[in-house]
Formats: C-alpha cells, structure tokens, sequence
C-alpha cells in the first residue's frame, strides 16, 4: 500500500515533465495558431480575436496554467477543425480502437510464444537458424508494405475481406471488419516477438532448474511448457504490456489504411489538420496510460513470482 | 591484443556478418556516388512513358504504350483537333528530339521517371537520414548518459526524470506531435525530429555502463593522478563503453530509416523534390490498385535488403565484441 502510494506520487514530476514538454512543443516551437486557424486570407483583427479567445496574447506563465488546468480537469476544449469536444471525440473512438487492439494482441503474442517455444526446441538446428533469417528479413519489411500488399490480394483481388470500412454492431465489426487489420497486425508483430520471446526462452533453459527437471526424466516437452514457460512469463508480460500504449496511437497506419474510426486515425488526421488541442490531449492520455500500465505490470509481477520485491 | 583488434578477427571468421558488411558497403558507395551526382543525377528526368512496364524495348512492340491509344470521342469532333496537332509537331519537332522508351528494365512511375534511378536516389535520401539521425541521437544518448552515470545524485535524477518523460509518450506518437508543430519538410527536419526523439535507449544502456565503471580501479588510478572529471569520462571510460555505442548507433541507423519511411509515406517527411522510399510507397496505393506493381517491389526490395544487411551486420558486430553473447 506504501508502495502504492509512492509510485503514484511519483508519477506527478514525470507527468509534469510531460505537461511542460508539450507546452513547449506547442506554444513556443509551433508559433502563433492564430495565424494558422485564420486561413489564408486573414485580417490584423481577426487574428487579434484569436488569438484573445485562445489566450495566446497571455504572457507564457498563464498560458502554462491554462494548460495545466486544461490537463487537471481533463479537458481539452474542442478541437479546432471541427469543432467536436475532445473529450467527446475520444469517448467515441476507444471502442474501434480496442476492437482491433484486443484480439491482435492476444492472438499474436499466442502465436508467438507458441513458434518462440518450438524454435527454442529446435535451438541451434537448421529450422532454429531458418527461421531466425526469416524473423530478420520480415522485419526489415516495412509495415506499410505488409498493409498494402494484404490489403490489395486478400480484399481487393481475391475479395475475402472488405477492403476498408466499418459497422454499426460490435460483432460485425470483430468478424468482418476487424479481420484482416487483426491479421496484418499478427503478421507484422510475429517476427519480433518470436526472436524476443526465443532470447527470453533461451535465457531460462540455460538454469539450473532445467537440468534438474531433465534428470528427473521429464520429457522436453514439459519441461518447456511448464517449467520454463512460467519463468519466462514474466519478460514476455513486460513486453506485453509495454506495447499497449504504443499500440493504441501506434496502430494508426492499420486504422487509416482500412478507415477504421479509432484513435489512431484522429492522430493523424489532427496532425495533418495542425489540429494542436488534439494532439496534445492525445500526448497526455497516452502518457498517463504508460505510466499506470507500468504500474499495473510491476504489480502483476509481485502477484505472479513471490520472490519479487517492489521497493 | 586490443578489444578491437580481436573483435576484428573474429569478425573475419564470421561469414553471414562478412556477407552483410560488404552489402552495407555497397549501399554506401552506391548512396556516396548518388551523393555526388555521378549516379542517377538525372532521375527526375521524363524518360519513359507513364508507368512504362518492366521490361527490355524490343518487348515493348506489342504493348501500344497509353498515350498512342486514341482517345474515345464518343461520336463527336474534336473541334481543336487540327491546331492541336499543329501545336503538338511544333512542340515535339523543337523540343523533344529523345524519343520516350515505352519500357524499362525496372520500369517507371505515373511521370515516365525511371523506377531503377529513384530507387538510388532514395537510398541516398533513406541512408543519409537514418546515419544522421542516429549518429545525433547516439551522440545525446551518450553525453547524457555519461554525465548521468558518472556525477551521479541530482545529475542522475534529472536526466532520469527526463528519460521518464520522454519514454512515457510513445516514439510514433512523439516523432508525429514534433512533425505537427514543425510543420515544415524536408530532409533536416526529419533528422531532427528522429534524432532529438530517439536517444533515450542509448542513455539508458550508456549510463549503466558508466556506473558500472565509475568506481573500477583504472578510473580512480585516473583520479589519482589528477585526470580531470572531463579526461576520466571521455578519455577513460567512454573508450570501454564504445561497443555499446557502436552497436546502438548501428541498432538505431535501422529503426531510423523505417521511421523515415512512415513519416515521408505520411508526408511529413522529405518535401515532394526529394525520392525516398517511403515517398516511393505513398505513390504505390494508387498504382497497387491499376495493377502497376514494380515501384513498390523495388522500394520494398531495396529497402529489405538495406535494412536485413545493417541488421545482420549488427549482430554480427555485437557478437565479435562481445563474445559473452552467443
């Protein structure tokens, strides 16, 4: 419970370093909005209005504190391209995004623990090396190939999937819809995570532990499936976890390639709009959600493997 | 012998890592002389018809190209047909004495440019990014590394605190919310949105390795002898943390050109009178979808093997300086 309390304290320097790190992008590297909100053809007093409604003609501290107390109430005013509340605006894109994130997820760290725990089998062997080879070269693919390439045979030419689009109902989107993002997902994280999870793998079959389950005549497969997959449970969790965050801003080339209104997409969206009020709310819940996901993870730990200790 | 030259020798013995040097040092001759406009100079050049196919000229009879297909008229006259074509001889009589290939052995883009001479170019541009930004972000990682692991106390603090900043925002998220309030393209920016964004790995590894050495006995031999704080980071340990350095650099040379590729692809990255190959693949959806597939594959060629190269080439270099790993 000290614990608890402490870690959660200490999340206010680093989320005010947060705060300060986008106030600084924002209001001091972007320039003066005004200009940028009033077009093309503006007029010294239609800037002036601006800039007097943003609070931009306040010297730095106070537009500092409006932004604080932007952060505090969580709540972002509206965003300058349409005119939608930000709060509002996310409220309404979580769920497409985690209808894609969830089972992308869950589906490739399965698979890839499963191909890791063979490859560990094999280690040293032809396949062993085959397969590694092959984990390097798929990475060395960009993403943005393996979309467009899925995208174009598996819905366009051989039309197995909708092309883009998204439903109404939670379960049109999951079966038809979410589909074939899920499954370029899986494709494009397999490769890492396989070469992760056989280094994590191959970590713990070099203990000593092993040696004692072999000479007490287990066969391999136990002892990787029992023994040395509940050791290793906790890196591969780690890297679990440390990728939500990424993914749920990170999935943006998924979700704007096959128009799937999540967050991802307003990302870019407001990037190319220069659409600030989103993107720095977009910043600072994303932030929030890595830290109390770290959180969540360290204290998974202790609940999994009682030797540790959380300081 | 030295680190470095035992590092040298099992290298030697590698084979795969010797394969992938020579691919590297290949894509860096071939980025060099495109650097230096003996390669591909002229790769903006019309020289083919639009999107001709791959393929060899004397194939190509067979295949009228687009533009010799006479438009349909749907019945009725082109009322300017006859000045137009006066127009047209005039024109192609005075200034067009190169006839256009209507195929190329790798094919070309929606403007008739060469896919083989963009390719090159591109390798420039996505080279010359991802050594730049890594070598700024390796040179950060390891200034503030150091003086974090070697003062320690409240230097420490603040350059962690400024880890736990940076590394709470996502990269792609950051890398995008720096590209949004720049707002401007090209090639500096984005070595700079990379490179200011992507030490925070490298500080960490620097830093524990400066720990670890701060209060070895070479370094405090150093102390004795009156080393300056500036003489016993950089002159004596900074030399037994360069294999971290080297191998992060190499490590970080890779992610930066894949960032690069998503940034142009998003086009936030090189302005529009710069190829690389991420602005090769935002011009392949619309081709992908006419069928015309030999930009893409190139790109994704050049780009795969680039970057399979460097990455094997890293390991390579990781395992010949650090035996421990295997």
């Amino acid at each position: 419970m000290t614990y608890l309390v402490r870690r959660l304290w200490q999340f206010v320097p680093t989320l005010l370093g947060v705060v300060l790190l986008v106030f600084f992008l924002f209001n001091w590297v972007g320039g003066d909005p005004a200009y940028l909100l009033a077009g093309k053809i503006a007029n010294p007093q239609l800037i002036e209005n601006i800039r007097r409604s943003l609070g931009v003609d306040q010297p730095y501290w106070v537009q500092l504190w409006i932004f604080i107390k932007q952060v505090l109430t969580a709540d972002f005013g509206a965003s300058w391209s349409t005119n939608e509340r930000v709060s509002q605006i996310f409220a309404t894109r979580l769920g497409p995004s985690l209808t894609v994130l969830v089972p992308l997820l869950l589906i490739s760290t399965f698979i890839a623990l499963a191909a890791a725990m063979l490859v560990a089998y094999y280690r040293g062997s032809l396949t062993d090396r085959a397969i590694m080879v092959g984990c390097t070269v798929g990475q060395s693919v960009s993403i943005l190939v393996y979309i467009l390439v899925l995208q174009y045979f598996l819905a366009y030419q051989l039309g197995w999937f909708p092309v883009q689009g998204w439903g109404a109902t939670l379960g049109e989107n999951l079966l038809r819809y979410a589909a074939l993002p899920v499954l370029v997902g899986v494709v494009v994280s397999l490769a890492p995570d396989i070469r992760l999870y056989r280094s994590f793998f191959l970590d713990e079959i070099g203990q000593d532990y092993v040696r004692t389950a072999r000479a007490k005549g287990l066969g391999e497969g136990r002892v990787l499936w029992v023994h040395v997959l509940r050791n290793a449970a906790i890196p591969v969790l780690t890297n679990v976890m440390t990728q939500i965050p990424g993914l749920l801003a990170g999935a943006f080339l998924i979700e704007r390639f096959f128009s799937i209104p999540g967050i991802g997409r307003e990302v870019i969206l407001a990037v190319e709009r220069s659409d600030f009020p989103v993107i720095k709310a977009v910043t600072i819940y994303v932030a929030v959600a890595t830290m109390v996901i770290n959180l969540a993870a360290d204290l998974l730990y202790r609940a999994l493997d009682p030797r540790v200790q959380l300081k | 012998m030295t680190l470095w030259a035992l590092a040298a020798q099992r290298l030697r013995r590698d084979r795969v890592g010797l394969a992938s040097a020579a691919i590297v040092l290949a894509f860096l001759l071939v980025a060099i002389a495109s650097g230096a406009g003996l390669l591909a100079r002229d790769w903006g050049q019309e020289v083919a018809v639009s999107y001709a196919p791959p393929g060899f000229a004397g194939a190509s009879a067979e295949h009228p190209s687009e533009a010799n297909v006479p438009q349909q008229d749907y019945g009725i006259a082109d009322p300017l047909a006859v000045e137009l074509a006066e127009i047209r001889a005039t024109l192609s009589g005075a200034a067009r004495t190169k006839t256009k290939a209507t195929a190329l052995a790798f094919g070309a883009d929606k403007w008739g440019r060469d896919v083989l001479k963009k390719v090159i170019k591109g390798t420039e541009t996505s080279l010359l990014v991802g050594l730049a930004a890594a070598a700024l972000a390796t040179f950060l990682g390891t200034l503030f590394g150091a003086l974090a692991g070697y003062y320690g106390r409240w230097v420490d603090d603040l350059f962690n605190w400024l880890y736990s900043v940076f590394t709470s925002i996502p990269y792609l998220l950051l890398v995008l919310a720096v590209a949004a309030v720049l707002g401007q393209k090209g090639i500096l920016a984005v070595i700079l949105i990379l490179g200011l964004t992507g030490w925070t790995g490298i500080f960490r590894l620097i830093r524990a390795e400066y720990l670890r050495h701060r209060v070895r006995e070479y370094v405090l031999a150093a102390d004795a002898v009156g080393a300056s704080n500036a003489r016993r980071m950089f002159a004596h340990i900074l030399p037994n943390a360069s294999h971290v350095v080297l191998v992060q650099l190499s490590l970080h040379v890779v992610l930066f050109i894949k960032s690069e590729v998503i940034l142009s692809f998003l086009g936030f990255g090189v302005g529009v009178d710069t190829v690389s190959w991420g602005s090769m693949l935002a011009e392949a959806p619309s081709e992908l979808i006419l069928g015309m597939w030999w930009q893409i594959a190139a790109a994704t060629a050049a780009m795969a093997l680039a970057v399979t190269a460097f990455s094997l080439f890293t390991d390579a270099v990781r395992d010949a300086l650090d035996p421990r790993l295997q």
